[in-house]
């Protein structure tokens, strides 16, 4: 483990690029971002604060701070950027981070558990199905969630494995639900 | 133009086929009408949204969205996306692995496990271009055949349409055209509005992470639209019609409000335009009601 400023310019350069991480130092705490943040106007998020907190190495207050998910990835601070931060990356980057550290919401962990039983975020149910039917469409499309679709769902599980993800969020594959929860998220 | 392409790989995400299946009728019955036909895409998942795995782990995300890209390449197939996060997920994560050989390395690897390889010869279009580029608006305009002469449309483009506008493509996010364009081609005025370009509140995990304070930005959208006396919203995107039009009645039970303010995908609304039943739509079964002037 580096300083936050090498671990985020280290994790998110492996899959945007190191100089695009990079773009964090080049931050010259103007507040172009703050001023256009649609969350900024009814959030505690200024993101020019999270980025010099990020280069000063406050990883913990960072992490901790419950206004790091109150980003919606809107990107318009991204394209306003008069220096060329990649500011959503950087921010989805710092999220990354936290995450692996165990800064994760229930709700949020959830999300994976969905996935992880259907390959879907959001399953579908009987009710819905009828409304396809309503429309004119096959109950169920042919993705991961349909019954003779289960070697494509185990693909997916593959992936989940294969990172980690499934650990990460505490997946307890004999519950196939979050460790210690019951079906609607609370505890045992 | 783009050049004539008569199938698509149709890739539907979650939201969609699971929640407001009225966006794929509209959109298969519109596609057809061109002769454009949609295939489905065999053992598709998630795909997986760009700002919740993205926020979790880039690394997971990414082999996710390569998965469903494979599918696509194997289909021999372009792909059509009605949602804006899939087409985030998809078309950043196509432009990623096409950009960076070390991480397609890597994402083979894993896809390698059960015999599947992205190769990167698939391209992702958002159904709003299709209609737009491929189509064209001439060809819409003749089968207009109930124009909307008297509908003021407030027009929300969500954001992963637009930005990053380097890996999208589609010129500036601060003057887009598009959308207004399809809205205007069926007699309908596309009336500007104070922050029309805003976020609708939902992405980024922000609607998980706290539903109450992201339908505060929605409600805040919707005042700016019917203060500027837009009878409706046309959107391109699946997961802000989830926040737009079933965040309504979240929002009047958490706010006690009691906006009504009619909420439809782009294809629904051309397809009204085109003479198709709100029924045939999937219009009706939606938490908003349509205005008279859209069905009668």
């Amino acid at each position: 483990m580096g300083t936050l400023y090498e671990d985020i310019v280290a994790y998110g350069g492996e899959v945007f690029g190191e100089e695009h991480m990079a773009t964090l130092r080049e931050c010259v705490q103007c507040g172009k971002c703050t001023g256009g943040c649609p969350s900024g106007r009814n959030t505690a998020l200024r993101t020019r604060k999270l980025f010099q907190m990020a280069l000063l190495d406050m990883r913990e207050e960072i992490f901790n701070a419950p206004e790091l998910w109150y980003c919606s990835t809107c990107y318009t601070c991204y394209e306003r950027c008069p220096k060329g931060v990649k500011t959503t990356d950087i921010i989805r980057t710092i999220r990354n981070l936290a995450a692996k550290e165990g800064h994760m919401s229930v709700p949020h962990r959830m999300i994976g558990v969905y996935v992880l039983k259907t390959g879907h975020a959001v399953p579908i149910g009987p009710d819905q199905m009828k409304l396809r039917e309503k429309v004119g469409l096959a109950p169920q499309p042919p993705t991961t969630q349909h019954p003779d679709n289960k070697d494509q769902l185990e693909q997916v599980r593959t992936i989940f494995k294969t990172t980690g993800y499934d650990a990460m969020i505490d997946f307890d594959w004999d519950t196939m639900n979050l460790r210690g929860m019951d079906k609607k998220g609370g505890k045992k | 133009m783009t050049e004539d392409v008569k199938e698509y790989a149709y890739f539907l995400g979650c939201i969609t086929p699971n929640r407001y299946p009225g966006i794929e009728a509209s959109t298969k019955k519109i596609l057809k009408e061109f002769g454009i036909e949609t295939k489905e895409m065999v053992g598709a998942s998630c795909c997986p949204a760009p700002g919740v795995f993205g926020s979790f782990d880039l690394h997971t995300w990414l082999p996710i969205a390569a998965r469903n890209l494979a599918i696509a390449e194997e289909m021999e197939l372009e792909i059509c996306v009605t949602c804006n996060g899939c087409y985030g997920s998809l078309q950043e994560a196509n432009h990623l692995l096409k950009e960076h050989p070390h991480v397609r390395e890597k994402v083979n690897e894993i896809l390698g496990k059960f015999g599947r390889e992205f190769k990167g010869t698939t391209k992702v279009n958002h159904v709003i271009v299709i209609l737009h580029d491929v189509i064209g608006l001439d060809r819409i305009k003749e089968k207009i055949k109930k124009p909307l002469n008297d509908v003021n449309v407030a027009v929300h483009y969500g954001c992963h349409f637009l930005k990053p506008s380097e890996v999208r493509g589609h010129g500036s996010s601060e003057t887009p055209y598009i959308l207004e364009d399809l809205v205007r081609v069926t007699g309908a005025k596309d009336v500007d509005y104070k922050d029309k370009l805003m976020c609708c509140g939902a992405g980024g995990g922000n609607r998980t992470a706290d539903t109450v304070q992201s339908l505060e930005w929605m409600r805040q959208k919707l005042v700016n639209a019917i203060m500027a006396g837009c009878d409706c919203m046309v959107h391109p995107c699946a997961f802000c019609h989830l926040q737009l039009d079933r965040g309504q009645a979240e929002m009047n039970k958490a706010f006690g409000t009691s906006f009504n303010f009619p909420i439809l995908f782009a294809t629904q609304f051309l397809g009204v335009a085109m003479g198709y039943s709100q029924e045939e739509l999937g219009l009706d079964a939606q938490i908003t009601t349509m205005p008279e002037k859209l069905i009668k």
